[in-house]
């Protein structure tokens, strides 16, 4: 019996291959998407949990400065004579072969081990008193390594695999020579508890703050706002994905009535139908899964690259460009489609249950009643209002993203009673009879797309909001780049003592000669670079400033004033009147705050000569140069020939802002590939849509052909009605993706990066949007409107045939 | 003589011939019963006739018009403005209420005549049902309704296929009543397919199909 | 001693894991590699010399010390401070080429707990002054007004102690002058003692806290050359007898046979050498574990003065569980004499860690 059930049920498939092309493909696409972002959050956390393994970082709690720089390295030995156990950590950023390094020094000695000295010991052999002693050893992996490579002014590069990207592992000796911090440490982790009956840690070390272990580290808190923007995107897309499926699955169950009914009649127990027909979506929704595996695999290989750069680049978080495959990724992703199947075919199995064994082929009804309409508007309005509480409640990030979830779900869900009123109007104001019919029909047609168009609906806010975000930000970020590179050229010199015969060098030739001095600190728990600038109307013209008090610049030329950058500005409420000390005992009223894009620490800026006051050996090594443009190029050439520069260190303003264009851009590629995937798959859940309502549309318009209208017209018009839903629907999605672009742009954005942007409009890209949604409902329309205005008579007749 | 048909045939694609050289000729005003078991071409001959289908063989002919010389766009239009069709399944438009279908074939066709309305309406019983969606009314009241569709375009020919085969047996009588009463009211022509010995007895002649020849 | 020698380069080895152990003691390097050497013409000095050479390779602060509780009960504890030097030569800062450890214990005749603790010279974490003198790691000290007078303070998770040590005799200088020869081959240390610290404190043990009495015995010893080529393990003792006579020696196991020495200490301190060969010393029994077999009964005898010693550990598993495996703990003495005194041997055990 289950055979020849299971045969019945197949026999369906083999005569809808498209629709199981359909089926399978919404599948693939949805679990494609879904866990193409998966595999890359995936690969890229395995990154940082190496990195972490590496380093050691997060394992145990650990002792932070409080407030100002750093720990006095008399701090860390009075405890240790308490009785804690510590094991310092001096770290600190350094520009090395053109990029910068992170240098982690360890007490190597009480340090927890570290598997790249471990390595380095027993392959190597490698003795104490190498590592431990002048010059030292540096760990860092091997494309550093290489990078490094004849470096002489660096202790002997250890090639290890075991060191993340970008990262230089050595002692604590050499990391206080190399980042010129002699007698200071960064943070102090606490290998155990300390023993009973001491004195708090309030009275032994009052600016340490005990902070408790976290695991995965830094890196991870840091690029969580990245991940779970990109799983965000990948759920959106796993949803219209979804609307595919359900729309399909909804078809076929439709065509199989009758069979399901004749089979039932023939003593197939409805329980066991029931578990077939799971069955056969189990079976598909594992083929397709395993498909969509197989294309997010691919999506991911394809977008990793670009992915790693932009999380190197916006947070110098270690990212490898290549992909592995992990089991538990395979898992999660055929249980996605299976769960996807599943809720997506729930009203379809629970129509099969509840078919009755007789009855008549009803009607459709002619819409949605009001009582579910009403229930969709109440749902809708509460998750919008949910949404909007979730910026308070939870507030940070997750309320961010809890206002984007609400307000979308909830806009959706408002969307066919919109449609529905919007298209009753029509209704009553429309002459002809033909016109009334269309309008009624659309609003008839309502339920069946509803789905469709909620997907439209969501793909398309999506599109605006983050086309709008993305080009205000790109926008500002030009602007941006034009005021903070103001300096014509920019060089990097091998020292400080080749800066300084630099600096003299260009006074003469250059029109101005602005060195970039700057020194990492701690100030609440995070680091700072504070830099110190001569007085040049280069930045009194153009430095990008959000707010200011009145004098700014003369107050910070005086040195009695500070500007910060609007992250450390947002993370710690400082703004202009506000007194900070970005050094220990060194307060400084804020004067202004500047923006400062694409850097994910806390900045500072004050006069030179007063930082040089408090930290005279601030590296002199960077400068830019004010020079008139036609003389760019005979500048350089001399520089170059004077001072044998490597090819890095002379960088001209164009060359720096397509550099810094392209990092950008690189950035929101992905975000603009998922953009265009998830259009793609709106349109086509459409079609499937609208193929779904293929049996339901002809009894609806086979009556108007007996009543004088052509086939060619009926298909026009069904065409003209594809339209105008997607029409409204994107008329709708317009203010829905400008609150979206809103809440990306002031509270998303302000969360995980520390930045708020203006929000432009960008009405053309709007209109290119319109036509966008329009050509993908028409391509989908075109289909079934064409197979309408073909159809033979016959078919339209069966309509009317008696024994239907 | 309003339609006459002539030696017409009919075969659907790869089966046996429906309709084999049958010829039928009606006058205005005139009511023609088409008999004839299930599969003896009863439909199929209507549906000819209403120019839903088209002949492979013979003439088709309402007033004047020639159907053989008619594409798409004129069968349409003759459907539009000169015979109207009421089915077994009523077949009214779900998304309009039963006013809007009422008037809806009238509009199409541009002869909306507002007093006719109101006397079908009125004759057909339909007064409070005339909000209503189609889903809302009873099987003999869609009917109705439908009849009124039909005969509010005032056709030349009424084609009624089965008419009251969807209803019970007090509907389809008061039904047909009312059906017989308008077409004689407004001196339109109807041919009725029906199967029903007493049904084909109350009109003027009828023409039996048997093994698609007329017996 | 040897041992204290290779135990601390051991150690060095060790901090860094899985550093590659040179077979045998050969990887150490019978060089001094710019360290100072222990010269026999050179006399000690105090209070100078209680404080650290740096420019000798490795040097210790190491007491043991025998002590009793109210109801009777036999204790023991070890306070040891390593100085080892990777470069001769002090600097300041991290870029010091000095290392310390410290290794505590306490035993019972149940129990042996030990501790370990590095630090980094250079930092302040850990080192020596000599007047006052003041040695320490993290929050492990030793220190007084003078070598004298001292305060002794060790603390690890299931242990701790807190003593006080009053000298009740000289300084004795081991060798000659306290130039102590450790092999046929010529290689020495610089090594003297004060074997007769009279302590009282307490004891802080998983059970409670116990008032004890006892005797201490300090040993400062530096050198630069470690052990001669063939010389695998030490067996050193350090022994006090009723009669107030008092008895260092040692024995380095060697593949060209054992060298054995010692110094006797009489009861007013005056010390006299005990040669190569003088001291007979004989494993009687061995006891523990497969991996962890070592002789914990002795025979001693020194002919020169009728002693026939049978020595006993108090408590045979007095595992040392640091960088490096050593064994080191009280002893009972029986025979010609009797009394009580630590033992430590090294060479035995194979390290769990491989």
């Amino acid at each position: 019996m289950i055979g020849a059930a299971c045969l019945a049920l197949w026999s369906h498939w083999r005569r809808h291959k498209l629709q199981l092309a359909t089926l399978l493909a919404g599948l693939a696409l949805a679990t494609g998407l879904w866990s193409a972002v998966q595999a890359i959050n995936g690969e890229a956390r395995a990154s940082y949990d190496r990195a972490a393994a590496q380093l050691g970082a997060g394992q145990w709690p650990e002792l932070r400065p409080r407030a100002g720089a750093d720990i006095p390295l008399e701090t860390y030995v009075s405890l240790r004579r308490t009785g804690w156990r510590l094991a310092p950590v001096l770290e600190g950023n350094l520009r090395l072969a053109g990029r910068s390094v992170t240098v982690m020094g360890v007490g190597l000695l009480t340090h927890p081990a570290l598997p790249a000295v471990e390595a380095a010991e027993g392959g190597d052999g490698l003795a104490p008193v190498e590592v431990l002693t002048p010059p030292g050893r540096l760990f860092a992996d091997p494309g550093l390594a290489a990078r490094l490579e004849g470096n002489t002014d660096l202790p002997p590069v250890l090639p290890s695999d075991a060191v993340p990207p970008g990262t230089l592992l050595t002692d604590i000796a050499v990391a206080e020579r190399l980042l010129d911090r002699p007698g200071t440490l960064s943070r102090l982790l606490i290998l155990e508890p300390p023993p009973p009956g001491l004195p708090p840690l309030s009275e032994l070390a009052p600016d340490l703050d005990r902070v408790a272990a976290r695991g995965s580290g830094d890196i991870a808190r840091l690029t969580d706002s990245f991940h779970l923007n990109l799983t965000a995107f990948g759920l959106l897309s796993f949803a219209v994905g979804m609307f595919i499926v359900h729309g399909t699955v909804g078809l076929s169950f439709e065509q199989r009535r009758g069979m399901i009914r004749s089979l039932r009649a023939m003593g197939l127990p409805l329980g066991l139908l029931a578990r077939l027909m799971l069955a056969e979506l189990a079976l598909l929704a594992l083929l397709g899964g395993g498909a969509g595996l197989i294309l997010g695999y691919a999506v991911a290989g394809a977008l990793l690259p670009d992915v790693a750069s932009s999380l190197r680049g916006l947070y110098g978080a270690p990212v490898e460009g290549t992909l592995s495959l992990r089991p538990g990724w395979v898992l999660s992703g055929l249980g996605m489609a299976l769960a996807g199947t599943g809720l997506a075919s729930a009203r379809a199995l629970w129509r099969v249950a509840h078919l009755p064994l007789l009855a008549a082929p009803g009607m459709r009804a002619w819409g949605g009643s009001a009582a579910a309409m009403r229930a969709m508007v109440a749902a809708g309005v509460a998750l919008i209002l949910a949404g909007a509480l979730a910026t308070w409640l939870p507030g940070g990030l997750l309320g961010g993203f809890l206002l984007l979830g609400g307000v979308l779900t909830g806009a959706a869900l408002l969307l066919p009673p919109l449609l529905s009123v919007i298209l009753a109007m029509g209704a009553r104001m429309a002459r002809g009879p033909l016109a009334q019919w269309v309008w009624a029909d659309m609003r008839a047609q309502l339920p069946g797309l509803s789905l469709a168009l909620m997907a439209l609906l969501l793909a398309l806010a999506a599109n605006i909001g983050v086309g709008t975000m993305v080009s205000s930000f790109r926008l500002t970020f030009t602007g941006w780049l034009d005021q903070r590179l103001a300096s014509e050229l920019y060089v990097a010199a091998r020292d400080d003592a080749q800066g300084a015969r630099m600096a003299t060098w260009l006074g003469d030739r250059a029109d101005a000669v602005l060195p970039s001095r700057s020194v990492e600190r701690r100030h609440n728990g995070a680091p700072i670079f504070v830099y110190g600038i001569v007085d040049d109307p280069t930045y009194r013209d153009n430095w990008p400033l959000i707010a200011e008090s009145p004098g700014v610049w003369d107050a910070l030329a005086r040195g009695e004033a500070v500007l910060i950058n609007e992250q450390m500005a947002r993370r710690d409420d400082l703004w202009p009147g506000d007194t900070v000390s970005v050094l220990p005992d060194w307060p400084l009223r804020v004067a202004g705050v500047y923006s400062d894009y694409g850097n994910p620490t806390a900045q500072a800026i004050t006069a030179l000569p007063a930082l040089l006051e408090r930290v005279p050996n601030l590296p002199n090594q960077r400068f830019g140069i004010r020079i008139a443009p036609d003389q760019v190029d005979d500048l350089a050439r001399d520089l170059r020939a004077d001072f044998d520069l490597p090819p890095g260190a002379l960088v001209d303003q164009a060359a720096l802002k397509a550099q810094s264009m392209a990092v950008f851009d690189k950035t929101f590629l992905v975000t603009g590939a998922l953009n265009v995937l998830t259009l793609g798959v709106a349109a086509f859940a459409m079609l499937t849509s609208l193929l779904t309502l293929w049996t339901q549309r002809l009894p609806q318009v086979a009556p108007l052909w007996a009543m004088g209208l052509t086939r060619a017209r009926l298909a026009r018009l069904e065409l003209l009605r594809s339209l105008a839903l997607a029409a409204l629907t994107a008329l709708a999605a317009l203010p829905l993706g400008l609150v979206l672009a809103w809440a990306l742009l002031a509270v998303v954005n302000v969360e995980a990066f520390g930045w708020r942007l203006p929000m432009f409009l960008f009405p053309l890209d709007w209109l290119r949007l319109f036509a966008l949604a329009l050509l993908a409902a028409g391509l989908a329309a075109l289909w079934p409107a064409r197979r309408l205005s073909r159809l033979p008579p016959a078919g339209l007749l069966k309509v009317f045939s008696n024994e239907r | 003589m309003l339609l006459s048909v002539d030696r017409v045939s009919k075969t659907y694609a790869g089966g046996r011939p429906v309709l084999r050289e049958v010829s039928l000729t009606l006058d205005a005003g005139q009511t023609l019963a088409l008999t004839g078991e299930s599969g003896s071409g009863k439909s199929t001959l209507l549906n000819l006739i209403g120019a839903l289908d088209v002949a492979d063989a013979g003439e088709i002919r309402l007033g004047d018009t020639a159907y053989a010389g008619l594409d798409d766009a004129g069968r349409a239009a003759l459907r539009r403005d000169r015979v109207a069709l009421v089915f077994q399944q009523f077949n009214l438009i779900p998304s309009l209420t039963a006013a809007r279908n009422l008037e809806f074939h009238a509009r199409l066709a541009g002869r909306r005549d507002a007093a006719w309305l109101d006397r079908l309406a009125e004759r057909l019983g339909l007064g409070d049902l005339l909000s209503r969606h189609p889903e809302d009314l009873s099987g003999g009241q869609q009917q109705r309704v439908a009849i009124g569709r039909a005969l509010a375009v005032r056709p030349a020919l009424l084609l009624a296929d089965e008419p009251t085969g969807n209803l019970d047996e007090t509907a389809s009588t008061s039904v047909l009543d009312l059906m017989l009463e308008l077409v004689r009211e407004s001196g339109t022509a109807l041919l009725l397919v029906t199967h029903s010995e007493a049904i084909a007895a109350r009109l003027d002649r009828r023409a039996h199909l048997a093994g698609g020849r007329i017996a | 001693m040897n041992d204290r020698f290779c135990a601390c380069l051991f150690a060095l080895m060790l901090m860094l894991p899985s550093a590659a152990l040179p077979q045998g003691f050969a990887g150490l390097g019978t060089e001094a590699e710019g360290f100072a050497l222990p010269d026999p013409d050179y006399r000690l000095r105090f209070p100078e010399d209680h404080g650290p050479h740096p420019a000798f390779r490795i040097e210790w602060w190491y007491v043991t010390a025998n002590l009793t509780g109210p109801d009777g009960s036999d204790y023991g504890i070890q306070w040891t401070l390593f100085r080892s030097a990777l470069k001769p030569g002090e600097a300041e800062g991290w870029a010091s080429p000095q290392i310390w450890m410290g290794h505590a214990a306490a035993t019972t005749t149940e129990a042996h707990y030990s501790a370990e603790r590095l630090a980094r010279g250079g930092i302040g974490q850990a080192g020596v002054t000599a007047q006052p003198f003041d040695a320490w790691i993290d929050d492990w000290r030793m220190r007084g007004q003078d070598f004298d007078t001292l305060r002794l303070r060790a603390a690890s998770d299931d242990f701790a102690y807190d003593l006080s040590l009053q000298a009740q005799g000289p300084l004795v200088l081991h060798g000659r002058d306290g130039h102590s020869v450790k092999s046929a081959d010529g290689q020495a240390s610089h090594y003297y003692s004060q074997p007769a610290y009279a302590v009282t404190g307490t004891l802080s043990l998983p059970d409670g806290e116990t008032q004890v009495t006892g005797t201490a015995w300090l040993d400062r010893e530096w050198s630069s050359q470690p052990l001669s080529p063939d010389q695998t393990g030490w067996d050193w003792f350090s022994l006090g007898f009723e009669d107030g006579t008092r008895l260092m020696a040692f024995r380095l196991r060697g593949g060209r046979g054992d060298f054995t020495s010692g110094t006797w200490i009489e009861a007013n301190g005056r010390a006299t050498a005990l040669p190569d060969g003088a001291i007979r010393l004989q494993p009687l029994e061995r006891t523990g574990p497969p991996n962890r077999r070592i002789p914990t009964t002795w025979s001693l005898v020194l002919p020169e003065r009728d002693l026939d010693l049978r020595i006993e550990a108090m408590n045979p598993d007095a595992w040392m569980e640091t960088s490096f495996l050593y064994w080191e703990g009280p002893v009972r003495i029986s025979g010609s004499h009797s009394g009580k005194g630590y033992l430590e041997m090294t060479g035995y055990g194979e390290d769990d860690e491989g």
